[in-house]
C-alpha cells in the first residue's frame, strides 16, 4: 500500500484514480487559483485600475460570470425543490451533485464580489444601510443567505464520509439534518426565486439606460420573471452536463440515463416556456419600450460589434434550437446530442447575461457619446479562471471523498 | 417642472449659445471640490470631471459646420413624476436613476433642496449608479489621487477628498449651500448670491445661471419663464426629470439633445410652468 493511499476515505463501494494523478490535478487547478490569487492581490492593493473596467464599463467581465454561474447555480435550488417538495424520488439521485455546484457557483460569485466592489470592507454596508427600493440590496440579502443556506444542505454530505460518519454524533447529526433538509430546500427555493429575480431586476429597472428597461408587472420589470425562469431552465441542464463531464473524465456511470433524462424535460420544458416568453418581451421592447425612448430597436445592434447576430445567438441558438431538442425524446435518449442540447442551453443563458451586462453598457444613451470598447485584462481573467479553478477543487474532492451519487456503485459492479 | 416637497429646488440653467467651451467651469469644478489629477490622465474614460464639456457640431462640412458645447454636471434628476418618458399616467413613477440603485444608501435625493447627494464614505463601489446615469455624470476613482508636490496645501477645507473604489459627482457645490444657510442661521440674509455654485461664477461669458427654481425672483425662474420656447433638457423622454436645463435657439442643437426615431418631431416638453 502506498503512503499516499487515501482510499479509506472514499465512499463504500466505488474506485477512484490513484492519488499521484489526483495531485498532479489538483496541482493544475491550483495554478488557476494562484494566477487569480496574484490577480485580486493586485486589485486588492493597487485599486481597481487593474481591470479595464472605466466610467463607461462601470461593470466588467467579473459581473457577467458573476450573473452566468448564479443562472448556472440555480440547478441546486430548483432540483431541491422538487425533490423534496414536490418529492420527484428519481432526483435524489442527482441533488448531492446540484448542491456542491451550487455551493460553488455562489460562493464562488461572492468572493469574486468581494473583489469587484471598490471598498470591500465596506461590504457590509448593504446590510446596514441597506436601501429597499434597491435591487441590488435584495441580490445581496438573497445570495448571502442562501449560501448559508447552500452550506447547511452540504453539511450532511460531508459528514457522510466514510472515516466522519464513524464518529456517532456526527452520524445522528447528519442524519437529523437530512430528515429536515425540506426546510432548507423550502427556504433555499423561497430565497432564490427573488434572487434570480432581483438580478434581472438590476437591469430591467435602469429606466434611463433604454437597451436594459422593461416595463413590468408592479414593481417587478420583466427581466425579473424571465432571470428566474432562464435560470431554472438552465440550471438543472448545467447540473447534469457536470455530472455528464464527471462520467468522461472518470470513465465510470455515475448516474442512470433516467435521471438525466428526467432533468432534460424539466429544462426542456422550461426553455420552452422561456423562450415564448423572451419572444415576446423582446418584440414588446423593440416595438413600445424603447420606441418610447426614441430610440429605434435597430439602433441597438448598429453600432460596434454588437450586431443583430448577437440576438439571434442569445434566443435562436441558445434558446429555440435547445428548448426544442430538449423537448423531442429521441435528443433525449442520446448521450452526445443530449449533452450539446443542455451545452446550448447554458450557452443561452450566459449570452443573456453577456448581453444584459455588456451591451446595455456599450451602447452609448446621449446623442453625442461614442460607443466605447472594453477588453478585460489578465487580472480580470485571473479571477475568472480562479473561480473555475476552485470550483474544480471543490468538486474534485466532494467527488473524491463523498458519496455524491448513490447510484455509483450499482451502476458500475463487476 | 420638477416637483418639489420642501424649501428650495435648486437648478441651473445653462445658455448653450452663450457657451465658447473654454472649459473655466471644469476648472473652476475641480479646484473648488478637491478633484485630483490622476496618475495617467491620459486614460480619458477614468478621468474624474464633475463638469463635462462635450463639443458637439451639426454634422454639415465646412464652411456650414457650426459647433455647439453642452456643460455637463450632475443633471440632480428628480425622477419621472409623469410615468415612463413622461407619456404614460404612471401614479408611481420613478426614483431618481442613480438613487434608487444603490444598495447602501450611499446617495439621495434631498427633499429640502432637491440637490441628489453623494456619501463617499458610505459607498461601497459597487458602481451599479454609475451603470444607472445615461449622463456619465457618475465617476469612480479608479486611482489614489497622488496630490504631488505639496499640492495637498492647496487643498479646499470644505470639501472632504475621496478615497480609491469609491464614486463621486457633482454636489451643485453643496458645502456652499452649507455656508449660506451658516450665514442664515447666524442672522444674516440667505439671498440668491449667497448660494452660488463655483461654475457658475467661472462663466465668463455667463452662460451658466444657478438658483432656487422655486422662488420666482430668483435669475433661474426668470430664464426659463422669459425663454421657455428655447429651453430643453438632456434625454427628457426618459423621465429622469433633470434640474438643469439649457437653452438654444438653434434648432439642431435641440435635437441632439435626445433621441429621436427616423422621421420623428422633436418632442417639446412644457418648461416653467
Amino acid at each position: 500500500m502506498s503512503a499516499l493511499d487515501d482510499s479509506r476515505f472514499w465512499p463504500e463501494g466505488v474506485k477512484r484514480c490513484s492519488p499521484e494523478r489526483f495531485g498532479l490535478w489538483m496541482l493544475c487547478c491550483g495554478a488557476l487559483l494562484a494566477w487569480a490569487l496574484l490577480s485580486a492581490f493586485l486589485c486588492l492593493y493597487k485599486g481597481l485600475n487593474q481591470t479595464a473596467m472605466n466610467d463607461y464599463f462601470a461593470f466588467g467581465v467579473w459581473i457577467v460570470v458573476d450573473l452566468a454561474i448564479i443562472a448556472l447555480g440555480a440547478g441546486a435550488f430548483f432540483t431541491g425543490f422538487l425533490t423534496y417538495l414536490l418529492r420527484t424520488d428519481e432526483l435524489k439521485n442527482i441533488i448531492n451533485a446540484a448542491v456542491i455546484i451550487g455551493f460553488i457557483c455562489y460562493s464562488g460569485a461572492i468572493l469574486m464580489l468581494g473583489i469587484d466592489i471598490g471598498q470591500p470592507i465596506r461590504g457590509w454596508f448593504g446590510f446596514w444601510h441597506a436601501n429597499v427600493h434597491s435591487m441590488l440590496t435584495e441580490v445581496m440579502f438573497c445570495i448571502t443567505t442562501y449560501l448559508i443556506v447552500l452550506i447547511i444542505e452540504f453539511v450532511p454530505l460531508i459528514l457522510e464520509n466514510r472515516q466522519i460518519n464513524k464518529i456517532p454524533e456526527f452520524n445522528v447529526f447528519a442524519h437529523h439534518l437530512h430528515r429536515i433538509m425540506i426546510v432548507f430546500a423550502g427556504t433555499g427555493t423561497f430565497l432564490s426565486f427573488f434572487h434570480q429575480g432581483s438580478l434581472g431586476g438590476m437591469y430591467g429597472v435602469l429606466y434611463a439606460r433604454p437597451f436594459a428597461f422593461r416595463e413590468g408587472f408592479m414593481i417587478w420589470p420583466w427581466t425579473f420573471f424571465l432571470f428566474i425562469l432562464s435560470a431554472i431552465a438552465s440550471g438543472p441542464s448545467f447540473t447534469t452536463l457536470i455530472v455528464m463531464l464527471t462520467e468522461k473524465v472518470s470513465g465510470r456511470r455515475l448516474t442512470s440515463h433516467k435521471v438525466k433524462m428526467l432533468m432534460a424535460k424539466i429544462s426542456g420544458g422550461l426553455l420552452t416556456f422561456y423562450v415564448l416568453l423572451k419572444l415576446a418581451d423582446t418584440y414588446y421592447w423593440a416595438q413600445v419600450t424603447s420606441a418610447k425612448a426614441g430610440v429605434p430597436f435597430s439602433f441597438f445592434y448598429s453600432d460596434g460589434p454588437y450586431g443583430i447576430w448577437i440576438l439571434i445567438l442569445e434566443i435562436v441558438v441558445g434558446g429555440i434550437i435547445p428548448a426544442a431538442m430538449l423537448l423531442a425524446p429521441m435528443v433525449r435518449k442520446r448521450y452526445g446530442l443530449l449533452a450539446l442540447a443542455m451545452v446550448l442551453n447554458c450557452f443561452g443563458a450566459v449570452m443573456n447575461r453577456f448581453v444584459m451586462t455588456i451591451q446595455t453598457l456599450a451602447i452609448p444613451v446621449l446623442p453625442f457619446e461614442k460607443f466605447i470598447g472594453y477588453l478585460p485584462t489578465w487580472q480580470e481573467w485571473g479571477i475568472a479562471a480562479g473561480v473555475v479553478g476552485y470550483g474544480f477543487i471543490i468538486y474534485s474532492l466532494a467527488y473524491r471523498y463523498l458519496p455524491v451519487f448513490p447510484q455509483e456503485p450499482e451502476l458500475n459492479k463487476g | 417642472m420638477p416637483v418639489a416637497t420642501g424649501e428650495h429646488l435648486y437648478g441651473m440653467v445653462i445658455d448653450v449659445d452663450k457657451c465658447t467651451g473654454c472649459g473655466a467651469c471644469s476648472v473652476a469644478c475641480m479646484s473648488e471640490n478637491n478633484i485630483g489629477t490622476l496618475p495617467d490622465e491620459t486614460d480619458k474614460i477614468r478621468s474624474i470631471t464633475w463638469l463635462r464639456v462635450y463639443q458637439i457640431d451639426n454634422g454639415r462640412p465646412y464652411p456650414d459646420t457650426e459647433v455647439a458645447f453642452f456643460p455637463r454636471p450632475c443633471m440632480h434628476c428628480g425622477g419621472s413624476w409623469g410615468g415612463f418618458f413622461q407619456q404614460d399616467a404612471d401614479p408611481e413613477g420613478h426614483h431618481t436613476p442613480c438613487v434608487s440603485v444603490c444598495p447602501a444608501t450611499a446617495t439621495d435625493y434631498d427633499d429640502e433642496t432637491g440637490i441628489v447627494s453623494q456619501i463617499p464614505t458610505r459607498c461601497i463601489g459597487c458602481r451599479y449608479c454609475v451603470a444607472a446615469c445615461p449622463y456619465h455624470a457618475r465617476y469612480f476613482n479608479w486611482y489614489d489621487v497622488p496630490w504631488p508636490g505639496g499640492l495637498e496645501q492647496s487643498l479646499s477645507p470644505y470639501v472632504a477628498p475621496r478615497m480609491r473604489g469609491v464614486v463621486e459627482k457633482c454636489t451643485f457645490c453643496y458645502h456652499r449651500y452649507q455656508q449660506a444657510r451658516d450665514k442664515e442661521f447666524a442672522g444674516g440674509e440667505f439671498g440668491e448670491m449667497d448660494y452660488q455654485t463655483a461654475c457658475t461664477e467661472a462663466c465668463p461669458s455667463g452662460a451658466i445661471t444657478f438658483g432656487d427654481l422655486n422662488n420666482p425672483e430668483h435669475q433661474v425662474s426668470k430664464l426659463l419663464r422669459q425663454r421657455h420656447k428655447h429651453a430643453f433638457r438632456l434625454l427628457e423622454r426618459l423621465g429622469t426629470n433633470p434640474k438643469v436645463y439649457y437653452m438654444t435657439k438653434r434648432e439642431w442643437v435641440r435635437k441632439r439633445a435626445d433621441n429621436y426615431l427616423p422621421g420623428e418631431k422633436i418632442h417639446r416638453f412644457a418648461v416653467g410652468s
